[in-house]
């Protein structure tokens, strides 16, 4: 993967006083993002709108589309134009994406997707936050697929996040999810952006080769890394389908095809899971129990944690940076050395079952779910640990 | 018998530079007018000397919705009614291109009207090409949005009770600047039409009526694809510039045909930058110009500088 510096005309530099959303623009057009197709929902309508506030200084387009559906499957041409694509939505757009997030996954095709929870199902609560997605993030569309999902804690993590998603699509050419929430979404805090050439984006893997000689696909390379891409009007006349298809990207309606192919788009991310898993991991060394969260959550797990510690209760404290892949090491090791991990989620208990699957019966696993709509309080967390220990 | 060991047959075929060959046979049935349909494609390409690796093919899914499968160009297979708005995105993302969606009437105007009429409606530079075969194929002979009132479709055994859309007044009405109806008999004025599609700046729309031999003219016991044919040739009547709110199509009723709509209007992307560059001014530097436009407008600003040098 080349990397380069960031183009100067996308970033904004210096200290901002700035919400989550808008910090997810920012991100973008720092990441080289200059195609924007989105649809109006809250709460995540902000990002879509600092785009195209900022579209025509940074010489990107925005375009608001009919709906959701419209909106990835824009992305898709966007791609394959050239450019590099973003989307952002709530919930009900997020369902409404879910077909052409399978088409990105089967054309690999790179693109990223920011998802600003909200509370469900169906309408639910529209400006209320939520972490109710994260499993539709990895099975919503049809078929098996692999994704990356990322969910940053805090508007400088979603500047920080929204790169790293357009480098991660790039390499695994891959859509890339950015599962934040309303919380993160509309908190303002201080975001620095630092200068272009201290940012690292990786470029496109464009095709070098011959005319003629292309092909879309690459199965099966060392660590299923993917194959170089070309756009539209290179000369190279390349053919992409949503159908099981071979290397030239022709369809093959056949099992033995349906493995390579499959396999390749699952492998690619599953053998990279090293390279591609980020966390943060806090006192675990004698830690007895392990809260493990991720986004606006691990905020508040954060004060539960030491509270725990003050009382004596020998607690770590685990955040997700990466929810998919699922970070499948790291909590299989925590779960041989504790006593228990608590999770919790705003949400009815989704990535918990992650943490069971893994515990294999190790240790306890507590969660500490909820309905929506609203942060735990510190002390939700704090007796579960509390009554995990005991 | 392997068919694919023997599609050498086809290299010295005159459709050869724009079709993948080693893709044929295609899937269509004997009698289906979609071949037609891409044979006129490839004339009318032929003939408006574009240089085919700036024309790419979006498709949606279904019969007709192989045809970016089997064409030589820069070509996407998308999801069932999506055609358009990736279309859209690519010609957004690079606007040098020229970008034709190929679909059937299932396909655009059921589950992908609504991209549709808002591709219209911003006249979004595209050219969309849809094979109207009042039927959905690929799933064997559902009721479509352009099924003709009581014709009868599988789910529709005892005849079509709703109203059909009429297309070209569809396409009018959402505001299509070019709008063009013939039949897959009109072979040479599809040809012609999407030519001048292809020149045309806009969202143009052609529709082509052609037989579902296996499925419509079976199940309404019309015959097969000849017997499509000579209805069109008795039925079909060329009328040119007529108001759009006159050509609904009974159950095989009159049909016109001929270029109905054609007038200019900016388009989407001209409208982004002339409305950046009033409001804007000069700061503003206009989005997607096409690498020949720079080209030229790089080397008129070298000849004036050196004009200016010379003058001192």
């Amino acid at each position: 993967m080349r990397k380069v510096k960031a183009d100067p005309k996308g970033v904004l530099e210096g200290p901002h006083f700035m919400d989550g959303d808008h910090a997810l623009a920012e991100g973008a057009l720092a990441a080289g993002c200059r195609f924007f197709a989105g649809y109006p929902i809250t709460p995540s309508t902000e990002t879509a709108e600092r785009f195209a506030e900022r579209c025509p200084e940074a010489g990107g387009l925005f375009i608001q589309m009919e709906d959701e559906i419209a909106s990835i499957a824009a992305l898709i041409g966007g791609a394959w134009g050239g450019q590099k694509v973003m989307t952002v939505t709530s919930g009900p757009g997020f369902s409404l994406m879910m077909e052409n997030l399978g088409l990105a996954c089967m054309t690999e095709t790179p693109m990223v997707i920011a998802n600003v929870q909200r509370g469900g199902p169906s309408t639910g609560l529209p400006t209320l936050t939520a972490q109710q997605e994260m499993m539709q993030a990895r099975w919503g569309s049809h078929g098996d697929y692999r994704v990356i999902a990322l969910v940053p804690d805090s508007p400088q993590e979603c500047f920080d996040l929204a790169i790293e998603a357009f480098n991660l699509s790039e390499t695994y050419r891959v859509p890339v999810l950015i599962m934040t929430d309303e919380t993160v979404g509309h908190m303002h805090e201080k975001v620095v952006i630092p200068p272009a050439d201290k940012i690292e984006v990786v470029e496109r893997n464009w095709y070098t080769g011959p005319k003629g000689e292309y092909k879309p696909y690459k199965f099966g390379d060392k660590n299923y890394m993917p194959g170089p891409m070309v756009k539209v009007g290179d000369g190279h006349r390349f053919h992409i389908t949503g159908l099981v298809h071979d290397e030239r990207g022709y369809p093959q309606a056949t099992v033995e095809a349906g493995k390579i192919n499959i396999t390749h788009i699952i492998e690619k991310i599953d053998s990279n899971r090293d390279k591609i898993v980020r966390f943060e991991a806090d006192q675990l060394d004698d830690a007895e129990v392990v809260v493990v969260s991720y986004g606006i959550t691990s905020r508040i797990a954060i004060k539960a944690v030491m509270d725990a510690r003050k009382q004596g209760i020998k607690t770590g404290n685990f955040r997700m940076i990466t929810a998919w892949p699922f970070p499948e090491k790291q909590i299989r090791e925590i779960a041989s050395k504790v006593k228990a991990i608590v999770v919790p989620e705003i949400n009815y208990g989704q990535m918990v079952m992650e943490v069971e699957r893994l515990a294999a019966g190790k240790c306890k696993v507590v969660s500490v779910n909820s309905t929506g709509g609203a942060v735990h309080d510190p002390k939700e967390i704090l007796a579960a640990i509390k009554e995990a220990r005991s | 018998m392997n068919v694919n060991a023997n599609a050498n047959f086809a290299q010295d075929n005159p459709m050869s530079q724009f079709l993948r060959m080693e893709r044929m046979p295609h899937i269509w049935c004997p009698g289906c007018g979609i071949g037609i349909v891409v044979t006129a494609f490839a004339e009318a390409i032929k003939k408006s000397g574009l240089d085919l690796d700036k024309v790419a093919i979006v498709s949606g899914i279904g019969c007709t919705g192989r045809t970016a499968g089997y064409v030589k160009l820069d070509s996407f297979h998308s999801t069932h009614g999506r055609a358009i708005p990736l279309a859209t995105g690519l010609k957004l993302a690079n606007p040098e291109m020229k970008v034709v969606v190929f679909s059937g009437d299932g396909d655009l105007t059921g589950i992908g009207g609504n991209h549709f009429i808002h591709a219209a409606r911003r006249n979004m530079d595209l050219t969309v090409v849809c094979v109207n075969n009042f039927t959905y194929g690929m799933t064997g002979g559902q009721v479509t949005p352009t099924t003709p009132h009581t014709a009868n479709a599988s789910t529709t055994p005892f005849g079509n009770y709703e109203y059909p859309f009429s297309l070209p007044f569809l396409a009018d009405a959402c505001g299509a600047t070019y709008v063009a109806r013939w039949t897959s008999l009109h072979a040479r004025q599809i040809s012609a039409s999407i030519k001048e599609a292809l020149n045309h700046r806009g969202f143009s729309f052609i529709e082509v009526i052609a037989p579902c031999t296996t499925l419509y003219q079976r199940r309404n016991r019309l015959g097969d694809g000849l017997d499509a044919l000579e209805y069109y040739q008795n039925d079909a009547e060329i009328v040119h510039d007529i108001d759009t709110r006159l050509v609904d199509i009974d159950y095989q009723g009159k049909i016109k045909v001929g270029k109905f709509v054609h007038k200019e209007k900016p388009t989407y992307l001209d409208n982004v930058n002339q409305h950046y560059a009033n409001v804007l001014g000069d700061e503003y530097q206009l989005y997607g110009k096409t690498t020949p436009e720079r080209e030229a407008e790089a080397k008129a600003k070298a000849e004036a500088e050196a004009a200016a040098k010379g003058a001192v």
